[in-house]
Order: structure tokens, then sequence, then C-alpha cells
């Protein structure tokens, strides 16, 4: 076992324990904090795949920015058992036979597709993921959406300061 | 079979260097609240602490036993496991910076060339970046674990204050970025101490003026220390913490001083170099021993600076935060990103 198959199935474990227990926790502050977790560990798959930049902006962008929002509506809210609607356990039920059919759609579809039958974990080799290949390829092939996307980003940025004035 | 074929060398290099740089800050950190206390007392024309040992030197280590020795109080009613885990993220993420700053050059010791950077990344200011991101953790959860109104409202101004400050700190690092090329800070450094090249701080003044304001709030320092504002929160996110737990977030603040101004010496002021000295000239080893010495006397003068701040400028209030953070230090840092762009161009003769 090599080192890049331990820290592959450590990061996958560690990935799939948390995202188990952002669904189990009972409390909401510790269901964001299990989805940090996940985050990390995510972050951690995309490094072996030498997608230094995701992982780095995952981190920022998910971990640093929106789950520090996530913490603080949970927070100011203050959610508790107490306060939360008792559920009927019909839902209940209606949920777990969903959740599991899309489990099992998902695991017939992985188990289906031929490029990954029989492939052990390897190192990603690729350069794309690399800051530097990366920005090229965005300003070069893909200059047009990334810059319409900026435009997205930048008129739903006004827009929230226009809702945020008027409030 | 080798279970894990790894340089085993290599990790042993890593794990005691990470060691090194992990005690020598904490230790650094025990001298700078020495240190606060002194410029103080200096400022305000008073002796100082000065009963522990000579000159006061042992004061650190008085109020160090005094806090291991303090009874340690969870409150009845806090969140126990995340009350625990607060101060020991807020001391984490304080100390992962560490790894992406080049204390020195290299040494050679045995014929092995031991560089003295912890993991030189080629996405190293963005790793500085996440970590920042992360900083807020500890004190939100910390804040809000207490259970305690004026925790709450203290850890909600920091992290509101820290995330308005990563903003302008970023789009100031931007200037940097296009100036060396790089984002790996090795390859930032390298390119001041090159022959006939200046450090970035002549290039970045309004930069690094942007940069040392944002630095400032994000350490939670005068006049920005509104989380730990007193007459307003009785004493701020850290009210119900006792013991060594009020002393990681302390210390905490102290050591995000100290990698801050690491940082600002490596991005501005040409890290470990030494001005009108040509290291490579010298043995590898000496040039790496002068190079620390170079890079820790830059963090001291930064570190002096932080304390001259807090003991002359009065704390502002929350609003004239906000209005600074975002109407005049984003617009400010975008302006100086545009300049800096169009001078390389010019230069560039595009």
């Amino acid at each position: 076992m090599s080192i890049t198959q331990f820290l592959f199935y450590f990061l996958t474990v560690l990935a799939l324990f948390s995202a188990v227990m952002v669904v189990v926790s009972k409390n909401p502050v510790h269901s964001v904090l299990w989805l940090i977790a996940v985050f990390f560990a995510i972050s951690g798959h995309y490094i072996l795949l030498n997608a230094q930049f995701l992982a780095i902006v995952n981190i920022i962008v998910y971990a640093g920015a929106i789950m520090v929002l996530f913490l603080f509506v949970i927070m100011l809210m203050n959610l508790n058992a107490s306060t939360e609607p008792q559920k009927n356990n019909w839902l209940k039920l209606a949920g777990i036979i969903a959740g599991g059919c899309f489990l099992m759609v998902l695991v017939s579809l992985v188990k289906q597709a031929n490029e990954l039958n029989n492939i052990a974990v390897t190192m990603g080799t690729g350069e794309i993921g690399l800051i530097k290949n990366l920005g090229k390829a965005l300003f070069n092939d893909f200059v047009v959406p990334f810059e319409i996307s900026s435009v997205l980003f930048l008129s739903a940025m006004v827009g929230a300061v226009v809702i945020g004035k008027k409030a | 079979m080798t279970l894990l074929a790894v340089d085993w060398l290599l990790i042993i290099e890593k794990l005691v260097l990470i060691a090194i740089i992990v005690f020598a800050s904490l230790g650094i950190a025990l001298y700078t609240t020495f240190a606060e206390r002194k410029v103080a007392a200096v400022l305000q024309d008073r002796p100082g602490p000065n009963r522990a040992g000579p000159f006061g030197l042992l004061q650190p280590f008085a109020d160090g036993l005094k806090l291991i020795m303090k009874e340690e109080i969870i409150p009845t009613n806090s969140n126990k496991a995340l009350f625990v885990l607060g101060p020991g993220l807020a001391m984490t993420a304080a100390l992962m910076t560490c790894s992406v700053i080049p204390w020195s050059s290299h040494v050679e010791i045995f014929d092995r060339k031991v560089d003295l950077q912890i993991a030189d990344i080629n996405i190293g200011i963005l790793y500085i970046f996440g970590v920042v991101s992360l900083g807020v953790y500890g004190m939100m959860i910390g804040g809000w674990a207490s259970n305690n109104k004026f925790s709450l409202m203290a850890a909600l101004r920091g992290a509101s204050q820290a995330i308005s400050y990563e903003l302008a700190m970023g789009l100031s690092l931007i200037a940097v970025l296009m100036l060396s090329g790089s984002l790996s800070l090795k390859t930032i450094v390298d390119g001041q101490m090159a022959a006939g090249s200046y450090w970035n701080i002549v290039y970045q003044p309004l930069g690094f003026i942007i940069f040392f304001v944002c630095a400032l709030a994000e350490c939670n320092r005068t006049p920005f220390d509104l989380p730990e504002a007193e007459n307003e929160l009785n004493f701020g996110y850290h009210q119900e913490y006792s013991s060594m737990k009020l002393g990681f977030y302390l210390f905490s603040e102290y050591i995000n001083m100290i990698m801050s101004s690491a940082v600002m010496a490596s991005l501005y002021f040409g890290g470990f170099d030494v001005p009108f000295l040509d290291e490579s000239t010298l043995a590898p080893n000496i040039a790496a021993l002068i190079g620390v010495a170079a890079l820790l006397t830059k963090i001291a003068i930064f570190i002096f600076v932080f304390m001259w701040i807090r003991w002359t400028v009065p704390r502002f209030r929350y609003d004239q935060l906000m209005n600074l953070g975002w109407k005049t230090m984003i617009p400010l840092a975008l302006f100086n990103m545009l300049v800096t762009g169009a001078l390389i161009l010019l230069k560039a003769g595009v």
C-alpha cells in the first residue's frame, strides 16, 4: 500500500464519516462543523489529483466564507429540539425509501460504468490543476464564459447590496 | 514488502523543523506578552513588570504558571465539546501559517540540504489566505458555545470584521502577485533578494499600508479590537473561559501577530534578506543563520509597531470600522491593483 493509497483511503473514510455525521447530528451547529470537515477531506482529494488551486479555493470559499455565514445564521436562529416541529413518522419513512432508491441508482451506476471497473487508486499526474495552467486555459480558451460568469457575480453582488439598502 | 515507501529522512527532517518552529513561536509569543507590557509601561511612563527575576524577565513564566494553576470552569449550560474545541481551533489556525513561511535559505547538515521552510507549495499565498479565513472559527465557536450573549455578540463582531478585512487584504495581495509572478513565498522572497531588485515595499507602498491595516484587523489588535471591547462587552468572546483555555485564546492572538509580521516581512520587506549584503558569497550555513536573524529582527520591529499602535490609538466604533473596511480599504486596494497592472504593462511596453 503506497502512501497515496493510504491517504486516499484515509480521506475517503473521513469524508464519508463526516458526511454521515452531518445528517445524523441532532445539533445543527455540529452539522455545520461536520460539513466543514467534509470540505477539508474533499480538498485533500483534490490535492491527490494534483489540483492544488481547486483544493485551496474550496477551503477559502466554502470552508472559510460560506460555512461562516451558515454558522452565523444557525447560531442566531438558536435552533434546538423544543422549537423544531415534530415530523410525521410516515414522512420519515418516505424519506428513507426515497433516499435508499437514490443510493441504489447511484451504486448501480458506478458498478456499471466501464471506466471505473478494476481501476486502483492512481495519483493524478495531470498538470491542468496547477494555477498557472488553469489560468492560461481560463483566459485563452474559455475567456468569454469566464468573463460572463464574472459579470453574473457582479450583478448578484449589486443585487445583494440593493436588497440590503432597502431593509 | 515496504508498507509505506517514503523518504523517512525527509519526514524526520520536516518533523524536527515543525517542532522547532512551533516551539520557537510559542517561546517568542511568551516573551511578546512581556514586551507588550513593557512597551505599554514605557509609553505610559511607568516601570512595568519588574519584580519576577532580573528586570522582570521571569514575568511571562509567572503568568503562565498562574494561568495553569487557576481553576478550570466549564459553564453548565455551555456546549461542552465545542467549548473545549474553540481554543484549540484558534491556536491551530494561528500556528498553521508558519508552514509556508521561508524562515531562511537552506542549511547543510551531513551533506544533506535542509530547506528552512516546511513546505514550499506553489499556492503559498492562497494557503495563507485560506488559513486566515479559518481563523474566525475559533472565535465563533468559542463565543457561541459559551452560551453567553456578550460572548456571542463579540464573536459575531469578530467574524464579520475578519470577513470584511479579508477582502481588502486579498486585493492588496494580488498586486504583489502581479509583481512577482508567483504564488510561492519562497519565489517572492528570492525575487526581492536577487541582485539589482528592490524590496516590494518600494513598488507597493500603498499595498503595504492596506495589508498592514488589514493585518491589524485580522489579529484583532487595537484600533480594531472590537471583539474584546471590555467597556461594551464585559470582556469579549472569551469571557466564560478560564485557566489555560483562556491562555490559549490570548496566546493565539500573539502568535497571529508573529505570523502576520513574518508574512509582511516576506511579502514586502525581503523576507530573510539582509540589505546591502550578498548572501551567496557566504558559506550556506552562516548565510542561513544570518537570514533567520534578519527575519526575526524584522518580525520584532513589526511587533513593536503593533504594540506602539495599540497604546497610542483609541478603539474604533463598530460602524467606523465597517465604513473603513468597505468604503476605504477595498476601493483603495482596487485602485492599487489597477495602477500596478497598468504600470507593469507600460514597463513591458505593450
